[in-house]
């Protein structure tokens, strides 16, 4: 068996809010991520389900348990393991090619290599004629495709997303999904991506996992088996649906009971 | 605001081609009808004053109207000198004395500032990095910040003496504490997630600071540096009467002590030129340096 891309094991995470009795956001979870396999984190929000990506991209650092990237121990943030955020985050001082290249940039690779690789990482994503134009300029979804080709620039073996596409509308957000499954064949990195939207999960995720709402446990994982591209007319894609939709209802009561006793 | 908006309006589509001729190019057009209006501003309230002045309402020996004052400019010419020399007798006459005048206060004004906006950078992301040094300096800094910078000219004075320093050192207070607690809240205010690039791409910690939080910070401070512009020049101006001895400031308090009022107004509309230009040309840096801010806007995003 191939070595696993993403190794989450027992890890819990605890907060300590100031003043007060630490609180377990999550606890003992553990799965694998293939290389190369697009996995996405489902569950209601404030299950600390993007907590874990800011732990697996080295920003934040695990309560207990041990998170491994290619059977290493994961210490520090590594370009290796990109994160792209709800918001494109691109810095406006920059033109798009700039923002691409940052992160060679940091590593001293040479201006006109860096040149280089940043106009074709743009014309991958699409955005080959848009190298000289500042972020200000660019819709919302392109924003999003400038941010993909900054972390794509970098060759990471792991793609983190944290709910990229949640800022977006609805037809954008469809049109991105595609965008996504072509950028994940094309690069061969494996892909974690949390999300809220049932259909976004059936539509993109060789497997899902199920997150229970605080504190966050792995409730299930579920291999989605169907032949991509996945059509949302398919009877099996609403067995999917209305077996997610099953799963998160008592989470989403249970959250909400919770709050209503806060 | 309103301005540029009236001037658009202008030469919009209800005024196309009636003042201006079509073959000029839209910015042409617009910045001629930005003239027009300041014409037109300006002409009104001299206007005004010089309407005054016909109905015999004020007396032209304390406030003469602007036909009064510009009346005898090589008169008033030979007030100023070229040496930037205390009590040197005023070579004055011609326009290169007026020149040299202006100059030496511009200096005074761009050096403190240039000054004050480095040292308050460099002061104020130091105490934000550095915990300790930040609650040993902050609390002296937020008692020293509110001060007057004319309540610093004496002190100024007793250190620097009598010549350039001490009108430097003032516009410099004035500027400084203003960019040091700045810094400190943009700093903290960079998006979070520039930052995490910024480590995930495996920056260091200068890298980051140098790349990513000073120009997420720099448009802010460009702003702080704005405001105080003004300030600076009334600090200076008040540097020069009493810890200088020559400039603009000096002319003025000489004129008011002279009771020569034609003097005190032909130098009040020279420090008004020389306030507007300095502005003017910030806001120039600032749209060409630190384009991806639209002019007028201060935050980060």
């Amino acid at each position: 068996m191939t070595r696993a891309a993403v190794s989450v094991q027992n890890v819990s995470k605890r907060w300590t809010p100031e003043g007060r009795a630490p609180v377990l956001a999550l606890d003992d979870l553990s799965f694998d991520v293939a290389p190369g396999e697009f996995v996405v984190l489902l569950g209601p929000s404030g299950c600390g389900k993007s907590s874990l990506l800011y732990m697996i991209a080295g920003l934040e650092e695990v309560s207990e348990g041990r998170l491994l990237c290619d059977g290493e121990a994961i210490v520090e943030p590594s370009a290796e393991r990109g994160l792209i955020f709800q918001e494109a985050s691109l810095f406006p001082w920059l033109t798009i090619a700039d923002n691409v290249a940052f992160g060679l940039s940091i590593q001293h690779v040479l201006p006109e290599r860096r040149r280089e690789i940043a106009v074709e990482t743009l014309r991958r994503v699409g955005l080959g004629d848009m190298l000289d134009k500042k972020p200000d300029e660019l819709s919302g979804g392109m924003r999003q495709r400038a941010a993909c080709a900054r972390a794509l620039a970098m060759r990471p073996k792991v793609l983190m997303m944290d709910e990229p596409f949640a800022a977006l509308d609805v037809q954008t957000r469809a049109r991105m999904q595609d965008f996504l499954l072509q950028i994940w064949r094309d690069s061969g990195a494996s892909i974690l991506l949390v999300t809220h939207s049932i259909d976004e999960a059936i539509s993109l995720a060789d497997r899902v996992v199920v997150f229970t709402a605080r504190p966050g446990r792995v409730k299930t994982i579920v291999p989605i088996e169907l032949p991509r591209p996945r059509q949302s007319r398919d009877p099996r894609y609403h067995a999917y649906r209305d077996q997610f939709a099953d799963l998160l209802a008592d989470e989403v009561d249970r959250a909400f009971a919770e709050q209503e006793v806060v | 605001m309103t301005m540029r908006l009236e001037a658009d309006g202008l030469t919009g589509s209800a005024g196309r081609n009636r003042l201006f001729p079509a073959r000029f190019s839209p910015w042409l057009r617009r910045s001629l009808a930005k003239l027009g209006w300041a014409a037109l501003s300006l002409g009104l309230f001299a206007g005004i004053w010089e309407g005054f002045w016909a109905a015999g309402l004020i007396n032209p020996l304390l406030l003469p109207p602007p036909h009064l004052f510009l009346q005898d400019i090589p008169g008033t010419l030979q007030y100023f000198d070229r040496s930037n020399r205390i009590g040197s007798v005023s070579t004055g006459g011609g326009i290169l004395p007026l020149l040299i005048t202006m100059a030496w206060t511009t200096t005074r004004v761009l050096v403190g500032l240039l000054l004050g906006f480095v040292a308050g950078v460099a002061l104020g992301a130091v105490i934000h990095y550095l915990a300790t040094l930040r609650k040993l300096l902050l609390p002296t800094i937020l008692l020293l910040a509110p001060i007057s910078p004319v309540a610093w000219l004496p002190v100024a004075i007793f250190v620097f003496g009598i010549g350039d320093k001490p009108a430097i050192f003032l516009v410099f207070i004035t500027l400084f504490f203003a960019i040091v607690l700045s810094t400190g809240a943009q700093i903290e205010s960079v998006p979070k997630n520039y930052i995490h690039v910024a480590r995930i791409m495996g920056a260091t910690r200068r890298q980051t600071f140098w790349k990513v939080v000073l120009p997420a910070i720099l448009p802010s401070l460009f702003m702080t540096l704005r405001l105080n512009l003004f300030g600076a020049w009334m600090v200076v101006l008040i540097a020069e009467t009493v810890g200088v001895g020559t400039g603009l400031g000096q002319i003025t308090s000489m004129a008011r002590s002279t009771f020569n009022a034609k003097l005190v107004f032909f130098t009040m509309g020279i420090i008004g030129l020389l306030g507007f230009l300095s502005d003017f040309a910030l806001r120039e840096i600032q749209r060409r340096m630190l384009w991806w801010v639209a002019p007028g806007q201060g935050g980060s995003r």
